[in-house]
């Protein structure tokens, strides 16, 4: 507990209480400063967008993953959903570079446009909603898909009124983990967005450069956005599954 | 019953099947497996020299020697810690359980960047709240290798734990209960009963641990002070050479590094399946 | 008839489930599909529902070849083992499924899915979720929502196996008085002899991924057609090589007829008002169940030598013609 507290929860506080150090008027003006602004705009705007994405794919991925039959390549797949969680967030963004950058093989260049960013986070997000929505979806009770065919639902239908909503919660759930993450993306920005101030520059890199700067009440007044962003996304993830679980 | 376990509706062949199969195998075609497999083919562009150029260098090798290190340090912490914390969230209920619960997932959805923050504020040499008198003490963290040890055990902080709790939750106290019974104390009954069940949830837990320490970049960034041949980590090369228009040196450590990532989730991979027999 | 089964086969890998399955499945009445687990009679029943498709052969219901029929267009209701409930959605609106995707009008789903909830007793839990009801209750949901459609054969798959025994009982008569009011073609599986007894007006006997007898429960239990059924459908124990059932012996401390078997009790088990003796003969120990007035008139014990004979006009199966099946069976 004493660890927990020197290691985690002591730090935080110290954000917390820096950010409010000077005041409440001190905080608003860091984190509307207009270049702050912008990157709070485009980091949450992004991660948002990406999150969509992620709730679209990321059950068809899941899907693939658990009702097709066995295919070549299958194995593969599997093992691909979770090499952005392992890799080294630098190292996906140099990954991510070596496709889509200056050397690109398919002759598409976004570096340092904000398209980069929407790529930086679809990839260190993509495997959250799978991994959320895979063991639900492996577990569903095929009966009730069955029992809905017998009652005349159609393939369309029994996915929509019988599947969706048993997916929902998990779905929820991954999307919420997925906005956090891409939210407090970092590492693989630096080489692949050039971190241009108003144009490309996402949340953490502003709160950097402060650190960089000395000016460590405002990136502790950042910082504390972000936190905020991430306690709401776990107590709500918690109260989906507390849901889940009372629904039996 | 043998025939309720048989095979289930039909599974159609349809064009929607294959359709899906197109989209997601080129979805992730596209988004990660030609992407990793063009570092790789990058690193290795002008044959193994710039592998070798990296292994020649010493403040390479001293980053790489480093980044080891502090992951296998890191790993210990989190995995004694880890485990430790588990027990004590799945069999005793203590007011604030539900709380520290919550407070164990912020590493995984919290900015790199604002964990380096915190640790600065705390452990900050000059301004923070206990760098002056550790300092005095002639303690120095930030800018100094404690500092990346506690930011990468700050980061990868949950993985053991969410691997473990959940098979904590499965196994049940009956076993355990029933060693007590027999007459065992708490330590034999933690070494010779609980121990096992865990065993593979701590494995995987440790790997996906190693994978994250040894990856970690923005919260060790800001504390490390990133001093060549001192605190740099393999990570921090990685972008230092990337641009400083080192490309090959870049593209060979990434490698490296991407080379025990792969591994790491590979060996979770194989040696899941097995378990959830 | 009303689902007529023709040369069925189906194997799922190198396992035959079902080996030129034909049966006709007469409409109105109750009919039980009864056998071992694994003898192949789910599988039939999947079949029939469309869930499953034959490798060969075909199936029609009500005079329709529905062999290529998906399941959406059979006009079944199935009731499965594990209920099946759609867990998200209300009692009422489970009920209702089948009448919304036939887009009946609201003001007649709503009075059909009233008077279904009256019949299966469940009124006051309309509003319920599934995971708020019992067993049972889940059960006689499935039920309800499966005859909400009007389906033309209702088929239920081990509808009582995952209840315990009380239940079981209480549902079986009850799904009996059911069928007596809406009279719908009904097939059920099960591999509890009892409850096809009981509840069934004919029984199909599945084993194997074979049918090996089809009749009225009286004329399996009085006739089987092989050791198999007689074994499957009650007691048996062996009276030199005749099979019979411990209910059908006779025994007498008199002299010994012909054809009487010498014999010593050597143990004596009261289950209630029933008494198994376990008779010692030369070659074989056999087991006679009596009531336990007859046993007390007898006026015997455990030591006793009596005489055993088989009841006049008793089927008996010959144990020696047959003598795979029994090794099989024991």
């Amino acid at each position: 507990m004493l660890w927990f507290s020197l290691l985690v929860l002591i730090p935080l506080t110290a954000v917390i209480v820096t950010a409010s150090g000077n005041g409440w008027v001190e905080f608003w003006r860091a984190v509307t400063n207009e270049q702050t602004a912008a990157a709070i705009q485009l980091t949450v705007g992004t991660a948002f967008l990406v999150t969509l994405v992620n709730i679209v794919m990321g059950t068809m991925i899941a899907w693939v993953l658990v009702r097709d039959e066995r295919f070549f390549g299958k194995r593969a797949l599997e093992v691909l959903i979770d090499i952005p969680f392992a890799l080294p967030t630098i190292v996906a963004g140099l990954v991510l570079l070596s496709l889509y950058g200056p050397d690109s093989p398919l002759g598409v260049n976004i570096a340092n446009t904000r398209v980069a960013v929407f790529l930086a986070f679809l990839f260190v997000t993509l495997p959250f909603v799978v991994r959320t929505v895979q063991p639900v979806l492996t577990e569903l009770d095929r009966e009730a898909e069955e029992a809905a065919a017998s009652l005349g639902a159609s393939r369309f239908t029994i996915f929509r009124r019988i599947i969706l909503p048993s997916l929902t919660p998990a779905i929820a759930a991954g999307a919420a983990l997925s906005f956090a993450r891409g939210v407090s993306e970092y590492g693989s920005l630096v080489l692949l967005s050039g971190n241009l101030p108003m144009r490309t520059e996402v949340t953490s890199v502003r709160i950097l450069s402060s650190i960089e700067n000395d000016n460590l009440e405002s990136a502790a007044a950042v910082a504390a956005v972000l936190l905020a962003i991430s306690f709401v996304v776990i107590v709500a993830v918690d109260v989906i599954q507390r849901r889940v679980v009372r629904r039996g | 019953m043998a025939e309720s376990t048989a095979p289930r509706v039909r599974t159609g062949r349809r064009p929607s099947t294959y359709l899906l199969r197109l989209i997601v195998t080129g979805y992730l075609v596209l988004l990660v497996a030609w992407p990793v497999f063009l570092v790789g083919r990058n690193a290795f562009a002008d044959g193994t020299t710039d592998i070798q150029a990296i292994l020649d260098d010493p403040d390479i090798v001293h980053a790489l020697q480093l980044t080891v290190l502090v992951a296998i340090i890191a790993v210990v912490i989190n995995t004694v810690f880890g485990v430790g914390i588990s027990i004590l969230l799945v069999r005793y209920t203590f007011p604030g359980r539900r709380l520290l619960n919550a407070l164990l997932d912020v590493p995984l959805s919290v900015s790199p960047i604002v964990v380096g923050l915190a640790l600065v504020l705390v452990y900050g040499g000059r301004t923070g709240w206990f760098g002056p008198t550790l300092q005095n003490a002639g303690i120095q963290i930030i800018f100094a290798t404690p500092g990346i040890v506690l930011a990468t055990v700050f980061v990868a902080l949950p993985l053991v734990i969410r691997e473990v709790v959940p098979v904590l939750e499965e196994v049940g106290d009956e076993q355990e209960q029933a060693a007590r019974s027999l007459g065992a104390n708490a330590i034999q009954t933690f070494r010779r009963i609980t121990l096992p069940a865990i065993k593979w949830g701590v494995i995987y837990g440790v790997v996906l641990s190693l994978a994250r320490s040894l990856g970690e970049f923005g919260a060790v960034k800001v504390v490390s002070g990133n001093v060549l041949g001192q605190t740099r980590t393999a990570t921090l090369v990685v972008e230092e050479k990337y641009l400083n228009f080192d490309r090959g040196g870049a593209y060979a450590t990434a490698f490296l590094l991407a080379l025990v990532a792969v591994a790491c989730i590979i060996v979770v991979s194989v040696i899941r399946p097995k378990d959830q027999r | 008839m009303s689902i007529e089964i023709k040369n069925v086969a189906k194997r799922f890998g190198g396992f035959v489930a079902l080996d030129d399955v034909s049966v006709s499945i007469p409409s109105g009445q109750l009919t039980a599909l009864l056998g071992p687990s694994g003898g192949g009679k789910s599988t039939l029943l999947r079949i029939i529902a469309g869930l499953e498709r034959a490798d060969s052969g075909r199936v029609e219901i009500e005079g329709l070849d529905a062999t290529d029929l998906p399941p959406q267009k059979r006009n079944v209701g199935f009731v499965f083992q594990h209920y099946a409930a759609f867990k998200h959605l209300s009692v009422h609106r489970n009920v209702a499924f089948g009448l919304e995707i036939r887009k009946r009008p609201k003001a007649e789903i709503r009075s059909r899915v009233e008077e279904l909830l009256a019949l299966v007793h469940l009124e006051q839990f309309a509003d319920r979720l599934p995971s708020q009801l019992s067993g049972g209750q889940r059960q006689r949901m499935a039920l309800a929502r499966a005859l909400a459609v009007q389906p033309t054969v209702l088929l239920l798959d081990e509808p009582f196996g995952a209840l315990d025994a009380k239940v079981r009982k209480e549902l079986r008569e009850w799904l009996r008085r059911l069928h007596d009011e809406v009279h719908v073609t009904t097939v059920f599986v099960t591999h509890d002899q009892e409850e096809a007894l009981e509840v069934a007006d004919e029984i199909v006997v599945i084993n194997e991924g074979r049918v090996e007898q089809i009749g009225s429960p009286d004329d399996l239990y009085d006739q089987p057609a092989n050791d198999f059924v007689m074994r499957f459908l009650g007691p048996v124990t062996q009276l030199g090589d005749r099979l019979v059932r411990p209910h059908d012996l006779q025994i007498h401390t008199g002299a010994p007829d012909p054809a009487d078997v010498t014999g010593r009790i050597t143990r004596i088990t009261r289950i209630g008002f029933e008494i198994r003796a376990e008779i010692t003969t030369s070659d074989q120990i056999v087991t006679v169940t009596l009531t336990r007035n007859e046993f007390l008139s007898l006026n015997v014990e455990a030591g006793s030598t009596v005489q055993v004979r088989v009841a006049p006009q008793i089927h008996a199966g010959s144990a020696t013609g047959n003598r795979s099946e029994i090794l099989r069976a024991t």
